[in-house]
């Protein structure tokens, strides 16, 4: 299936390469950075290049493309999703996935490469498993290793991949033992010009960060599990369990994943935390134009909103911008004419405010168009569809658990046309 | 220069060397271009000396160097004798990533390779699976022809231990084998066959995929397999189960006939021509009524419904493209859901899933509709994810939600992104022509866009509406007008163009301003790009025709001007046109039609969508997203006629017996017990059925949850014979079964958790078989009773004439699969509560034996 990975950095350097089956020159990339070329942008870069011989198919995370080199017919989505199953293997061993960590530990990125994939064919991709056979590095295991002379490679062999539970390593012991929950919903939502919602839609997760001792049997129920309207899980939940009880069965893999995503079905009405106000007028005869942003609450339920970022695309005629916000910091990119308002807490008392001047390209014409401002916010303490964990009940061990629910609300693709 | 710069970095990579290995005894100095070689020498010199010393650290760094050159795609080809001295290390990493190292270079030192063959037998036969099985993979992934026999014989060995983690690689190293040499295809195949009997889990996935690979063709090796491969899709890794559904859509094309309603007319007639002797009585079913689904088509598509919930996009596009391709045309609705959800994912996911949903929408509109709005465009989307976003609303448009959209796309018009605009003009175009209602809406529209600032904008609001008004010849005088004045400012060709062509179409209909148009025209004729000069010849020759009092002089200056013009396609053009319309002597007969030539009614261009083609690839493969046919792509069949005979997937139930049993639980249990944990699966698949149809067999359900969870095992037995004659009264086979049953249960009163959970599994399995003996027909079940009254209490004799029903025709797995309708009323009382069912499915089978112990243990902790 899959014969080579490239991996690629942004300025169009190959600085790791690959192979399962025999090797594929690097020159096929070739026709990778062509169509690189041709899209300008990293993300418009196609997923699916075709060459005479072979088929690229990439991913672009992190600043780096992971290219990985096909030869025959298979489904697109298995490449890619394995693709993206790689880079959250690394993610997972090193912390952030760079260039730099790459490099650095290199030889390990190969071992794991190794044991991900056999003759093509995705062989472990379980992180629990992977991290049995090989350890990821850590500052006090790269000291013991250059003074002992031990070695990254699990000495046990990989029982998991054996293991009824293949999720689970085995022997997993703790002296605290705790399971976390974070229940986080994200609102999409596209505002026109007047405030009211075009579409709106809450997409769920929870993550969980479970550290128990043994091969506890976890069960969660809901207060409410009718909001959910299409839910995936991780392997390890008993889906018939779910038909039949509402309620999420499982025996966990040991450490962080994410259990469940859930969308919440589309009657409900979603409440908008946010309204935005906005002044954005460019005059024809004028090189000067108005820009006034007002950010408020609207339905919070009583909690705060934090973390407000606001970002717009200006259009290419803006040259610059004098703005001064009542709170928060603001940036404005004359070269990719980003603007950026990190505006902190909103005060309900106070609402925070960005106003100021655009100077415009003399002599152009004005844009047809006002630009489209994103928001990015939280609510902690708060999920806004209500959605609620009921209980979380463990058997199978005998120890009690320490448990712990957290919720927060985000904003996910939110718009605001103006 | 170059050259220097890399012996540069050479050498620094050699001074890492010496920091990092400690043995190292050579200091490198740096001096001069003589210095450079020696030092690219003394590096790899260095290296080998690490890697014969006796000390395992100095390997260990050597090697991690050396695997640090070969993802660089440095060639480190030359310290292949070093290297492959190492493989009998004890040191697991330096084996391991010896390891690596033989897999990439083996190929270029062949004969050294062969020096390492030999540690990889002796691991073969290691008491360590897992050290047998690496060794397979790294002796299988060597590719030197030489050793082809060893490999056969390898895997051959491999396919038949006992470890199902061995057979697995097996199962890799057959596609391995088979890229090396082809010409071991049919003994490859052989082995495929056997590995596709294993009913692990493990292997399912890989040897499907080896199966895909070595020979798709030979369908005839899935019939036995076929119905154990669904039973076991929802336990396989999630990589292995898009393997298998893949494979199943295709295999299901060939054996199944079609569901959808259209065809049924036509087949049922056929039919009845070509019908064979033997299945007479299936078909008679048949003509009775339109359509009967095969239950293994049936099975297929249940066992794979709970697959939509993946995590994995590729395993959910997977179970898409199968209700697509399979599922009768009212159920196929539920993957929609699904795969919106998908497009939450990363962009590359979006990319793939909108493309599939562009090409479904075009087929079948009413399945996306309610989800119209998770396709409305952001600005923060890439172009490609816009524009296939654009596709998907236009083929949803509709009389019911073209205003919302409309709406929409103005936002979208003003988008600054200019290409994305255009496209959203050609979308309105697409939607003004496939709903007539909306057409004058949309002309108007675009006219008011033809003021736009944005060139670009206005050239394809032009070229738009040219081809909107081609469709609706009728009063369109006024819009023609206000494109003539655009004529002025517009500059793009293409526009420019159309505006000449509508104008020479419909000059009889403006005829003050066209003569003016080709005036105006005439002057900037020499100016005019190619694409409009051969519009302005047109005009002018349409004009001469109908008004030559008035152009006569002008087209005459023009076809001047087109004579000398550098463009041969012009001059050519200018030629042609006027022998067509200039009355002489020489012209023939063709000048009398010259009118009807040129002025002919001309059919309006279809705009259809760019996916319109790719419906004929089958959905969720490479092909489809590219639109061509990619190497290695299989054909998906046209569904046959006829079914051809369902009989061939039947198994035998001794075989059945022996292959079906999960393999964890074949240690544990007897051999009389293994034929229930069989049918208990099947049970667990009968009660989501019976879940679904009715609400009585969940009530049953759980009700014996009740008596499941306390601890006294009689009342277990009671609930379970209680609900057993509730279903099936007329029946005294059960009683008596039950009474048995409670017999032995309450003789085994007291024994452990375990010994309980497999009663009540027997029980089930009694249950079931019951059922089926019945629905098979009403007078053998009754024939069966008698040597039933007759028999004594012993397990082995009841699972023999168990099995006597079976064997007839039909096997185990049919009958909960059979249409209601088909089958006595029967429900198949879940002896189990759902709940332990759902653990059983849930998890890995082969382990559902000590998952049960664990969960009922902690059942009575949750009661109380």
């Amino acid at each position: 299936m899959i014969h080579s990975l490239f991996l690629i950095n942004s300025s169009g350097d190959i600085f790791l390469e690959k192979h399962w089956k025999s090797v594929v020159s690097r020159s096929v990339c070739d026709y990778f950075f062509e169509a690189q070329e041709r899209a300008t942008e990293a993300e418009n870069v196609p997923p699916v290049i075709p060459t005479p011989h072979h088929y690229l198919l990439s991913v672009y995370r992190h600043k780096i493309f992971f290219v990985a080199v096909i030869q025959t017919e298979v489904p697109p989505l298995f490449v890619i999703e394995f693709l993206h199953r790689v880079v959250d293997t690394f993610q997972d061993y090193f912390g952030v996935c760079s260039e730099p960590v790459i490099k650095d530990n290199v030889v390990v990125v190969y071992e794991v490469l190794e044991e991900m994939l056999d003759n093509g064919f995705p062989l472990a991709t379980e992180s629990n498993i992977l991290k049995e056979l090989i350890k990821p590095p850590t500052i006090l295991r790269t000291v013991v290793n250059t003074i002992t002379g031990s070695t990254n490679v699990g000495d046990q062999l990989p029982t998991g991949q054996l293991s009824v539970v293949p999720w689970r390593r085995t022997g997993v012991k703790y002296t605290n033992n705790e399971a976390y929950f974070d229940v986080i919903e994200e609102i999409d939502a596209i505002i026109d010009k007047s405030g009211s919602t075009i579409t709106a839609e809450i997409q769920g997760v929870i993550d969980a960060c479970v550290k128990l001792t043994g091969m506890p049997d976890l069960t969660l129920s809901f207060m409410n599990p009718r909001l959910l309207d299409d839910v995936s899980f991780h392997p390890c939940v008993r889906f018939k369990r779910w038909e039949s009880e509402r309620i999420l069965s499982f025996i966990p893999p040991d450490g962080n994943f994410r259990l469940l995503s859930y969308h919440v079905s589309a009657q409900n009405l979603v409440a908008i935390p946010v309204y935005v106000k906005h002044n954005i007028s460019f005059r024809d005869s004028s090189s000067l134009g108005r820009f006034e942003i007002t950010v408020g609450p609207k339905q919070t339920m009583g909690k705060a909103i934090e973390g407000v970022i606001v970002t717009s695309q200006m259009p290419k005629g803006v040259l610059n911008m004098s703005l001064t916000p009542s709170q928060g910091t603001h940036t404005f990119d004359p070269v990719t004419k980003m603007l950026s308002w990190d505006v902190g807490k909103i005060n309900p008392q106070k609402l925070p405010s960005l106003k100021g001047t655009m100077s415009l390209q003399a002599g152009a014409s004005k844009p047809d168009e006002n630009p489209t401002i994103n928001l990015q916010f939280k609510i902690q303490q708060l999920a806004i569809s209500g959605l609620k964990v009921n209980r979380l009940d463990m058997y199978g061990e005998k120890y009690k658990p320490f448990k712990g629910i957290k919720y927060m609300t985000k904003a996910g693709k939110f718009q605001v046309r103006t | 220069m170059s050259s220097n710069s890399f012996a540069y970095n050479e050498q620094s990579g050699g001074g890492e060397a010496t920091e990092l290995g400690q043995e190292a005894t050579s200091t490198i100095s740096p001096s001069g271009a003589f210095g450079l070689f020696s030092s690219d020498l003394k590096k790899n010199e260095d290296l080998k000396q690490m890697l014969e010393s006796n000390k395992d650290s100095a390997k260990l760094d050597a090697m991690k160097r050396i695997v640090g050159m070969m993802a660089k795609g440095k060639n480190a080809s030359e310290l292949f004798p070093a290297v492959v001295k190492n493989v009998a290390s004890k040191n697991i990493e330096i084996k391991k990533l010896v390891y690596v190292y033989l897999v990439r270079y083996a190929e270029e030192q062949q004969d050294l390779a062969l020096l390492s063959i030999s540690t990889f037998q002796r691991a073969l036969k290691d008491p360590n699976q897992l050290i047998r099985a690496s060794a397979l993979r790294v002796l299988s992934s060597i590719r030197v022809p030489i050793i082809v026999p060893i490999m056969m014989l390898a895997i051959k060995e491999a396919a038949a231990d006992l470890s199902p983690y061995v057979r697995k690689n097996a199962a890799h190293a057959i596609q391995k084998l088979y890229s090396l040499d082809p010409e071991q295809k049919e003994m490859l195949i052989e082995v495929i066959e056997k590995l596709l009997k294993d009913k692990s889990t493990l292997v399912a996935g890989s040897v499907v995929m080896a199966f895909e690979e070595v020979c798709p063709d030979r369908i005839d090796l899935i019939h036995k397999n076929y119905r154990k491969l669904c039973n076991l899709l929802v336990d396989v890794e999630e990589w292995g189960q898009v393997v298998i559904i893949h494979m199943l859509t295709r295999y299901a094309r060939t054996q199944f006939v079609s569901p959808w309603k259209e065809d049924d007319g036509v087949e049922d007639n056929e039919k009845n021509f070509y019908e064979s002797d033997d299945e007479e009585k299936e078909k008679t079913e048949k003509r009775k009524k339109p359509y009967t689904m095969d239950p293994d088509h049936r099975l297929l598509i249940r066992n794979t419904k709970p697959l939509l919930q993946s995590r994995n996009a590729a395993v959910v596009m997977a179970v898409a493209q199968l209700f697509w391709h399979l599922s009768p045309k009212s159920e196929a609705s539920i993957i929609s859901k699904s795969l919106v959800r998908l497009l939450r994912s990363n962009r590359e996911v979006q990319y793939i899933v909108l493309q599939n949903i562009a090409t479904m929408s075009i087929q079948r509109k009413g399945m996306f509709e309610p989800y119209l709005k998770s396709f409305y465009v952001r600005s923060t989307d890439p172009t490609m994810i816009k524009t296939l976003k654009l596709e998907i609303l236009t083929n949803l448009a509709n009389e019911a939600n073209i205003s919302t959209l409309l709406r929409e796309f103005q936002t979208y018009v003003k988008s600054q992104d200019k290409q994305f605009a255009a496209a959203t003009i050609q979308t309105i175009g697409r939607c003004a022509t496939n709903i007539s209602e909306i057409t004058d809406a949309c002309l108007n529209g675009l006219v008011c866009l033809l003021s736009n600032r944005d060139e670009i904008v206005v050239a394809e609001s032009v070229v738009v509406i040219k081809k909107l008004l081609q469709m609706q010849p009728a009063q369109h005088g006024e819009i023609i007008k206000h494109m003539a004045k655009l004529l002025d400012s517009i500059t793009v060709p293409v526009a420019r163009a159309s505006i000449l062509w509508l104008i020479g179409e419909n000059c009889e209909r403006v005829p003050k301003i066209a003569p003016d148009v080709l005036r105006r025209m005439a002057k900037s004729f020499t100016s005019e790009d190619d694409l409009v000069k051969l519009q302005i010849l047109n005009l002018g020759a349409k004009l001469y025709l109908t008004n030559s009092k008035q152009t006569k002089l002008l087209t005459q200056y023009i076809l001047n001007l087109g004579k000398y013009d550098q463009n041969y396609d012009i001059r050519d053009r200018t030629r042609f046109i006027r022998q067509l319309i200039v009355p002489n002597e020489k012209s023939g007969a063709l000048s009398k039609y010259a009118k009807k030539i040129l002025l002919a009614q001309k059919p309006a261009p279809l705009l259809e969508s760019p996916f319109k083609d790719r419906d004929h690839f089958q959905l969720g493969t490479l092909s489809h997203t590219l639109n061509t046919k990619a190497t290695g792509y299989l054909e998906l069949s046209n569904w046959p006629e006829v079914a051809p005979d369902p009989a061939v997937r039947n198994v035998e139930v001794i075989e059945l017996a022996k292959e079906w049993t999960p393999a964890g639980k074949t240690k544990k249990e007897n051999p009389s017990k293994k034929f229930y944990s069989e049918s208990e699966e099947e049970d667990g698949s009968s009660d989501s059925n019976s879940d679904s149809e009715s609400e009585s067999g969940s009530e049953s359900g759980e009700q014996s949850e009740e008596g499941d969870s306390s601890d006294d095992s009689s009342e277990d037995s009671s609930s379970d014979s209680g609900s057993g004659s509730e279903s099936e009264l007329e029946n005294k086979r059960t009683a008596k079964k039950n009474a048995k049953n409670k017999g032995r249960s309450d003789s085994e009163d007291g024994e452990k958790e375990n010994e309980k959970s497999k009663t009540s599994e027997s029980s089930s399995a009694e249950s079931s078989s019951v059922e089926e003996s019945s629905s098979d027909s009403e007078s053998e079940s009754e024939s069966a009773s008698k040597p039933e009254s007759r028999k004594v209490t012993k397990e082995k004799e009841k699972t023999r004439q168990d099995r006597n029903p079976v064997t007839k025709d039909v096997s185990l797995l049919d009958l909960d699969d059979f249409n209601p309708v088909s089958t006595p009323v029967a429900l198949p009382t879940p002896a189990l509560s759902p709940s332990l069912i759902a653990d059983l499915e849930g998890l890995n089978l082969s382990a559902s034996s000590s998952v049960i112990n664990s969960r009922s243990s902690t059942k009575p902790c949750s009661a109380s």
